[in-house]
């Protein structure tokens, strides 16, 4: 490991400790196209300095990909930035900004699976980006709710032309944001988590 | 000017294959370090850990770790490490970023950790078919206080 020779321990800073009461985790996810804003959207929520966890992936993986030819041994990092907040002394909620291309997601065991949900970022530039990870999550069963980013220099649809273009059925929320601000992104969380409370209520009637 | 248009997708009848197992070639946790004997440098331990049964260690992105016992005078270096830095609970995902290590390798380190008792997992909150509704309630209220 590479802190080994420097003088400072890894680890979170003090105020960044977790109480001893923290019993559990949940995660949710933060996905989107290339460059849709969601490492900017996990560090404006976040209550730790963004971190980033790695993983590697090796020629195996690498195979679907035209870019690299099959014989080609190096190994590609994939790097996922997350962050984190604390919702109780016992519970706290990591914000997983998922890379780009959704072929490497397999590579976090259980990212999705064990997911409460998903903000899908989209950009209206190039919204058609974000459908691949729509469908992903569609075909997993990761309750979602679609967050427009708005860029300055975007096209401005009105949100039921862009819920008509994202088939998105009605019940799915979608919210505009900007979410380079904390606000802004705290409430297209607060989005996700009432669309998430409404699932378990229809549920629970059923 | 109208957006394109994509088309809405079904469930898939069945949850996705599990995903593969930990990647062989993925660099053991000693990797980069010089003259350190141990365990972590034993490829066939590395092996054994991850493939033995064909499972992958129970350990999730957030799971929590806490350290249970003091380094002992055999313990490697990440060894030493995870133990400080889970001296208050840390996810594995929080673990992986300070130390550097891709999270598989934290997968086969805590693993190893578990089985020789020196740290405690702290299960996460994973998604339910029916969710917990009071759980959503305590992110609300949480939400609102940032
Ligand atoms: N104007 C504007 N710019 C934004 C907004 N959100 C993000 N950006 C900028 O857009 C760029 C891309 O944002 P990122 O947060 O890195 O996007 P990402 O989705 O993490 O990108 P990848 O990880 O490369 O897929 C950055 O330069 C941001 O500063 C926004 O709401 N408004
Ligand atoms: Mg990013």
């Amino acid at each position: 490991m590479d802190f080994n020779g420097s003088d400072t321990i890894p680890g979170p800073r003090a105020e960044d400790h977790l109480p001893h009461t923290t019993t559990a985790a949940a995660k949710i996810v933060i996905v989107g196209g290339f460059g849709v804003g969601k490492t900017t959207m996990v560090g404006s929520v976040s209550e730790i300095r963004p971190l980033t966890t790695e993983e590697t992936m090796t020629q195996a993986g690498i195979g679907v990909d035209d870019n690299y030819g099959s014989e080609t041994k190096t190994a590609t990092t994939v790097a996922m930035d997350f962050g984190r907040i604390r919702i109780t002394e016992q519970v706290v909620l990591y914000l997983f900004g998922t890379p780009g291309q959704e072929r490497f997601w397999f590579l976090w065991n259980g990212l999705f699976e064990g997911a409460l949900g998903a903000v899908v970022l989209v950009d209206t530039r190039r919204i058609e980006v974000s459908f691949e990870v729509m469908g992903r999550l569609e075909e997993g069963g990761v309750p979602f709710v679609v967050a427009v980013n708005t860029f300055p220099d975007g096209p401005r649809y009105p949100l039921d032309d862009l819920r008509a273009a994202l088939d998105l059925p009605p019940e799915i929320p979608i919210v505009e944001c900007d979410v380079r601000r904390r606000a802004s992104s705290r409430d297209v969380l607060m989005t996700l988590m009432r669309f998430l409370h409404s699932l378990a209520l229809s549920r629970s009637l059923t | 000017m109208t957006p394109p248009q994509r088309r809405r997708r079904q469930p898939l009848p069945q949850p996705p294959a599990p995903p593969p197992p930990v990647p062989r070639s993925a660099p053991s946790p000693a990797d980069g370090q010089e003259g350190t004997e141990g365990e972590g440098k034993n490829p066939e331990r590395l092996y054994i850990i991850t493939c033995a049964d064909g499972e992958r260690a129970p350990v999730d992105l957030v799971t929590l770790i806490v350290a249970r016992a003091e380094a002992p005078s055999s313990a490697t270096p990440e060894q030493t490490a995870v133990l400080r830095m889970c001296a208050a609970p840390l996810s594995v995902a929080e673990i992986s970023a300070y130390l550097r290590l891709p999270f598989s390798v934290v997968t086969v380190l805590l693993t190893e950790m578990l089985a020789a008792e020196l740290v405690q997992a702290r299960a996460p909150i994973v998604r339910q078919q029916l969710p917990d509704r009071s759980l959503l309630e305590a992110v609300m209220h949480g939400l609102q206080r940032l």
